[in-house]
């Protein structure tokens, strides 16, 4: 049993570790400094969620709409094309579209929103198109063999199956979103980059960490957000979660 | 009744148009089976398709029940034909109740009705509702997803059904206790169905007729027992293959060739009558020894009955098979090829003799088939038209 042994030990000392580390850090007034940003932190947070809500909704509804017209039958010959131009926005860094979106719509929220808007809206179109190309052909002709009409083989087949690969681009995008949210403070749109910038330029770690930590975990708890969503939303026979 | 007029697909493709069916004109009688058999891209899936407008005719017509399909709406005309495909195509997402109630619900019936129409179905293919309806097509077999297919297809009651390779997915054991089960079903049902096939032999099990394709043009349309007696020419006596007589043997049933005219011994006969039985009958080997229910007791052999004294009871043989009545001659082939012997008795449901089938009598019953049609300077079937 040497090694289950080893593993206690190390675990043991791992806990030895932290417990160290939280009374060093309580000795020390660190824990301290960070309550200090507290207020800042609720205040930035609001704006950062606000500002990813935002985006990430107008996202969703344009992108769903858009991905389904563009897998229409009748698309078909424009569809390709079109993704390769949505490929290739998808490679333009972030930051260079909040730039843009500046030049044109000037400093604030708007700008920011679209900014983030435009990252947001790529990944879900995306998924939405690969989802439903990728519903499995016999289940169009027995569906329109059965007597759908299109809209009724859209609501009933196709996005019911398609709705997996849907959430994992909703989930992939949001999640960027959320990340992505603190460069809007460039453009003057607040949310916590305006701590974690700030705190770079002042060389103060304690405020760019109050930033920085509470940004990683929205990014965690909005992707488990989506996930429990997905959960709860595709159908139980095409829901590998559930299967 | 299905009817096609002149029906006629021309894909365009960029080397050119291709003919994928070649104004196919055929009457498909109403409760019958059709099968359309052929070659992969022979066109037979594509006038499958074009019924139900999944494919959309060139030209030519679809009459369904002496009404022109033409004008139809096409959700309309699709939800009064069953249709079930190869790949199955259950819906992943819906329960096994959803998916079969998806066309009822399109009709808009009420729930009650629907719900009880779901469990019938389930009854009629044979599977348990309350251990199925709840289920996900994922969670079951192959086998069971098809006959889902199948009740899906059934389940507004459509007068017509299309099948396109229903069973072809299938592994071989399973795929004949589906057809066995859709047979008997069709018996009760009497829907007029289109069924493609590249099975020659599901196409005689299945088929009241058959209809041969060749690139794109109906070679010969007729009864199983025609094509495999008469084909009209060598690519549909080639498709058939070389053993097309043997096929036949699946289609006669032992009722119409058997002999009721059979001499039977007691347990009580003695020896002695048991061999004038067989020289005045002309049996060569043996005779048939029965019961008081003249159910096949033993089977008392010539020889010995030539050479030892005493009473049938005492020296009888077992009887190595009996053959019923409905059976097909082919199962009365391998049980003789089985027990090496030249003739079976027959017995009724009750298992009482009432006749005998030997070797002799099957191979003139299918010979003079052959003759006779090798006589006739072979007509073009009447129910083609060139």
């Amino acid at each position: 049993m040497p090694i289950q042994t080893m593993k206690g030990a190390l675990r043991i000392a791992l806990l030895v570790v932290i417990f160290f580390a939280g009374v060093w850090s309580h000795s020390s007034g660190l824990i301290d400094d960070f309550l200090w940003y507290l207020p800042d932190v609720q205040y930035l947070m609001g704006e950062h969620i606000w500002l990813t809500a935002m985006s990430g909704s107008l996202a969703i509804l344009v992108a769903i709409p858009l991905g389904i017209v563009l897998s229409r039958p009748s698309m078909a010959r424009f569809a390709e094309s079109l993704m390769q131009v949505l490929n290739v926005g998808t490679t333009i860094p972030t930051l260079a579209v909040l730039a843009l979106s500046m030049s044109f719509l000037g400093i604030g929220t708007l700008p920011a929103v679209f900014g983030l808007f435009v990252a947001t809206l790529l990944p879900i179109t995306r998924n939405t198109y690969t989802g439903l190309k990728g519903v499995n052909p016999a289940l169009m002709e027995a569906a329109a063999g059965i007597g759908m009409s299109p809209a009724q083989r859209l609501f009933k087949v196709e996005l019911p199956n398609a709705l997996y690969v849907i959430f994992a681009g909703i989930r992939t995008a949001l999640t960027i979103n959320v990340g992505t949210v603190p460069l809007a403070f460039l453009i003057g749109a607040g949310g916590l980059g305006e701590l974690i910038f700030t705190g770079i330029d002042l060389y103060d770690p304690v405020m760019m960490l109050s930033g920085a930590i509470p940004t990683a975990l929205l990014a965690i708890v909005v992707d488990a957000l989506v996930a429990f969503t997905a959960f709860l939303l595709v159908p139980r026979g095409v829901n590998p979660a559930r299967a | 009744m299905i009817r096609l007029d002149n029906l006629t697909k021309v894909f365009e493709t960029p080397k050119g148009p291709v003919v994928a069916a070649d104004h196919i004109s055929m009457d498909v009688p109403s409760g019958e089976i059709c099968i359309l058999l052929g070659p992969s891209g022979c066109g037979k899936t594509t006038t499958l398709k074009m019924i139900n407008r999944i494919v959309k005719p060139t030209s030519g017509k679809v009459l369904i029940n002496g009404e022109d399909t033409t004008g139809m709406d096409t959700q309309t005309l699709r939800r009064n034909i069953g249709y079930v495909i190869q790949q199955i195509g259950l819906f992943p997402n819906m329960t096994i109740e959803e998916n079969i109630t998806v066309v009822p619900k399109l009709l808009g019936w009420d729930k009650a009705r629907y719900r009880e129409r779901a469990r019938e179905l389930m009854a009629m293919i044979a599977m348990d509702p309350d251990a199925f309806l709840k289920r996900y097509p994922s969670e079951l077999s192959g086998g069971q997803q098809q006959r889902i297919g199948v009740a899906r297809a059934l389940a507004a009651d459509p007068p017509v059904m299309l099948m396109d390779e229903p069973f072809g997915a299938i592994d071989p054991i399973n795929r004949a206790v589906i057809q066995d089960e859709f047979l008997k079903m069709q018996q009760a049902l009497n829907k007029t169905i289109m069924f493609v096939s590249h099975d020659i032999d599901e196409a005689i099990k299945m088929g009241d007729r058959v209809a041969v394709f060749r690139e794109g043009k109906l070679v010969q349309y007729s009864t199983p027992d025609d094509l495999l007696a008469a084909p009209k020419n060598s690519f549909v006596e080639s498709f058939l293959g070389e053993d097309r007589a043997l096929k036949r043997l699946n289609l006669v049933k032992v009722r119409e060739l058997v002999t009721d005219e059979i001499a039977t011994v007691t347990p009580g006969d003695t020896l002695e009558t048991a061999l004038a039985k067989i020289e005045d009958f002309g049996y060569q080997n043996s005779i048939l020894m029965v019961n008081e229910r003249r159910q096949p007791a033993g089977i008392i052999s010539r020889s010995l009955a030539r050479t030892t004294k005493g009473y049938c009871r005492d020296h009888f043989q077992t009887v190595p098979a009996v053959i019923g009545l409905d059976d097909d001659l082919r199962k009365a082939a391998s049980l003789m090829f089985a027990h090496d012997t030249t003739w079976l008795p027959c017995v009724d449901d009750e298992g009482r003799v009432c006749g005998h089938v030997t070797q002799r009598a099957m191979t003139s019953h299918l010979g003079a088939r052959f003759r006779t049609r090798q006589g006739d300077t072979r007509n073009p079937d009447p129910a083609i038209k060139e």
